[in-house]
């Protein structure tokens, strides 16, 4: 191998060594054995089918929300708002659920245009809020996060409470025409993964090749300048918001319908804010989301085995994640800085 | 009698108020020389945390507010770090930091989840409690509240009539201009997002040994966000930014009186409402709307109303700073 290859390889793996160290300093702190603790999350997520199952549905709304944020991204737009968009898909699915019969091969596409609507409906009301009501579209987005959030709560205990009465599990189950069809005895479903990776596909050329990508990268570049080149800044910027909403609003969706089969009250399950660490740890760049979204599911998987086994907090898991996007962070920044000297 | 309740109202949201104002001023300081910290909800969780625990364990208050503040200032000196030395995205880290200290508080705090602990104690001004009327609203808290009050103060006079303050001011506004004339740019923008974390490292324990007290999982989940959102609505200036912060809490706690008052009204609404109004109240300062209604006001109110709604950032917010 070339000395440079070499040492590219050193940087690239550097955030990943930094974690372990700190983790385990964290672990010790925590009076845990560290390579236990790191086993368990590893044990985890590959000790049997199921628990393999499992990381695929993980990896569902990652990468949906993962593939949506990328288009966000393009346009220089920080859309912490995914976790909302997310709800509100869920929401809008719910309510076809519940409240309309059909046979399955109508309910189940229904389900899916209801999600994406309802995502589409929250990330172009952030569009609006920033484009015409100059709201950053951080605040805007996290303020939304927090409405939606308290809606879904007031409707699993208001209107769409159960006739036994309300309780933190959520609403009735859907009816079985609105359950997508599952693995063998598993939590997975294959419809789902294959609507995702489709997506990730999609935003890949939509924005390598596409005019309208083109259009947004300008966006993000250097919006006065794409403004005065003629593009419609503000109109862009929400159909961006929108398109993003799309996808997390599907990724709510099927967290409905494949995988929980009822409205809960932490639907998003913090499946927004992780894809966003997703994609900064990509480099916003489509073709490294995958791998990264395999990491991150094993990690989301194996984690909650903690708390089962060692009495350990399984937020270590997202101390994990974001630890590795910190580190990844400051060591780009670190070889950008030292390659400027040398260069 | 009536009068006992109001004056015990004001009190007691000028006192629940505090850490939102410590951790607001000490985003001010930071933002006024350029920086933006965008991990503030983080930061408030893990510094809580912290405080509290080795308050606990240590016994002793004082320890406890000054791991806080260590723990405010280490977070903001990695954003510093990274955004100055290292030019990467502010924004971006600070959100991981986010995730990140929220996460850490997690873990760490969980032996200590809803174990009592130590608390500020209630402490009368000798003398000007006595006061009538001033004396129970102001000088009836905790050494907080009253720090809190002097931060305030002190912090709006180095920023508009000191040396060093004028220093901070052009540092965030016009930083080439300022490294022209010998101002130590990036030094003094490492040294204001430390003391802006560490104050907001106070708020944190401000919250987990005064005003929330104890500790439990995301004890603070969400207060960050309204820091944050509390600087702008306050135009980057400290008066205005407490003045948002007191605002907070006074719709906070009208929602509590408000609560049982009208009990149909779902209790979700009033979850929703700090989060809401956050929006609302940024749409009123940035937005065009603004101006429109400006327009309808008699000219004469028109200065004063648009000098108390409207700010605008420091103009170098955000934007890395290379001396040539």
């Amino acid at each position: 191998m070339k000395r440079s290859s070499l040492a590219s390889l050193a940087w690239g793996l550097a955030p990943f060594v930094l974690t372990l160290i700190t983790s385990s300093l964290i672990l010790l702190f925590a009076g845990a054995d560290p390579l236990e603790a790191l086993g368990q999350i590893l044990g985890g997520a590959f000790e049997s089918t199921r628990k393999l199952a499992d990381v695929i549905v993980a990896l569902v709304p990652l990468l949906l929300c993962a593939a949506g944020m990328l288009i966000t991204f393009a346009a220089g737009l920080w859309n912490i708002g995914v976790e909302g968009q997310m709800i509100a898909g869920a929401l809008a699915t719910t309510w076809v659920a519940l409240g309309v019969k059909a046979p399955v091969y109508v309910m189940l596409p229904l389900t899916i245009i209801a999600g994406m609507a309802g995502g589409i409906l929250w990330g172009a009301l952030i569009g609006l809020l920033r484009s015409y009501g100059k709201v950053n579209e951080i605040f805007a987005g996290l303020g939304l996060n927090f409405c939606a959030t308290a809606l879904t709560n007031f409707l699993i205990f208001g209107p769409w409470k159960p006739p036994d009465g309300a309780t933190m599990s959520g609403t009735d189950p859907f009816p079985q025409e609105a359950w997508m069809p599952i693995i063998g005895n598993t939590r997975a479903s294959m419809i789902p993964l294959a609507i995702a990776i489709i997506a990730i596909i999609a935003v890949y050329f939509l924005l390598r090749d596409s005019y309208w990508g083109l259009k947004l990268k300008a966006i993000g570049q250097n919006a006065q300048a794409a403004q005065r080149m003629g593009i419609n800044t503000r109109g862009n910027l929400i159909l961006a918001l929108a398109a993003c909403g799309a996808l997390a609003g599907l990724a709510g969706s099927v967290q409905t319908t494949a995988v929980y089969h009822r409205l809960i009250p932490s639907i998003s399950g913090g499946y927004g804010y992780l894809s966003q660490l997703v994609v900064l740890l990509s480099g916003l760049r489509a073709e490294w989301v995958p791998l990264v979204v395999f990491f991150f599911s094993v990690i989301q998987v194996g984690s909650p085995r903690l708390e089962l086994r060692m009495q350990l907090d399984s937020s270590l898991g997202g101390v994990l994640q974001s630890s590795v996007v910190l580190f990844f962070l400051l060591v780009r920044g670190l070889r950008q800085k030292l390659e400027r000297k040398e260069g | 009698m009536a009068n006992t309740l109001i004056i015990e109202t004001i009190r007691s949201v000028l006192a629940a108020s505090s850490p939102l104002v410590f951790a607001a001023l000490g985003e001010t300081l930071t933002e006024r020389a350029g920086v933006v910290n965008l991990s503030l909800d983080g930061t408030i969780l893990l510094s809580a945390m912290a405080g509290f625990v080795v308050a606990l364990l240590s016994g002793s208050l004082m320890l406890g507010f000054a791991a806080a503040m260590v723990v405010g200032a280490a977070v903001a000196l990695i954003i510093a770090y990274a955004s100055i030395a290292l030019k990467q995205n502010q924004a971006a880290v600070g959100f991981v930091l986010t995730l990140l200290c929220a996460d850490l508080s997690s873990f760490l705090g969980q032996p200590f989840v809803r174990v009592p602990g130590p608390s500020v104690p209630h402490w009368p001004i000798p003398g000007l409690a006595d006061i009538p009327l001033i004396g129970p609203i102001l000088f009836n808290g905790d050494a907080l509240v009253y720090t809190s009050y002097a931060a305030i103060i002190v912090i709006w006079w180095w920023i508009a009539k000191t040396q060093p303050g004028l220093k901070l001011r052009s540092i965030g506004e016009r930083p080439e201009a300022a490294h022209s004339r010998g101002v130590p740019v990036n030094r003094l923008r490492y040294i204001y997002t430390a003391v802006g974390g560490a104050l907001v490292g106070l708020g944190g324990a401000a919250y987990s040994l005064s005003v929330k007290l104890g500790w439990s999982h995301r004890h603070t989940a969400g207060m960050g966000w309204i820091a944050l959102a509390i600087v702008i609505f306050g135009g980057w200036s400290p008066f205005r930014v407490a003045f948002g912060a007191y605002l907070f809490g006074f719709l906070k706690s009208l929602g509590s009186i408000l609560q049982p008052v009208y009990p149909n009204v779902p209790t979700q609404i009033f979850q929703a409402a700090p989060f809401a109004l956050m929006i609302v109240a940024l749409l009123l300062v940035s937005g065009d709307f603004t101006e429109r209604v400006l327009d309808y006001l008699p000219p004469k109110l028109r200065p004063i109303i648009a000098s108390l709604l409207r700010g605008s950032p420091p103009a170098a917010l955000g934007k890395p700073f290379e001396p040539q």
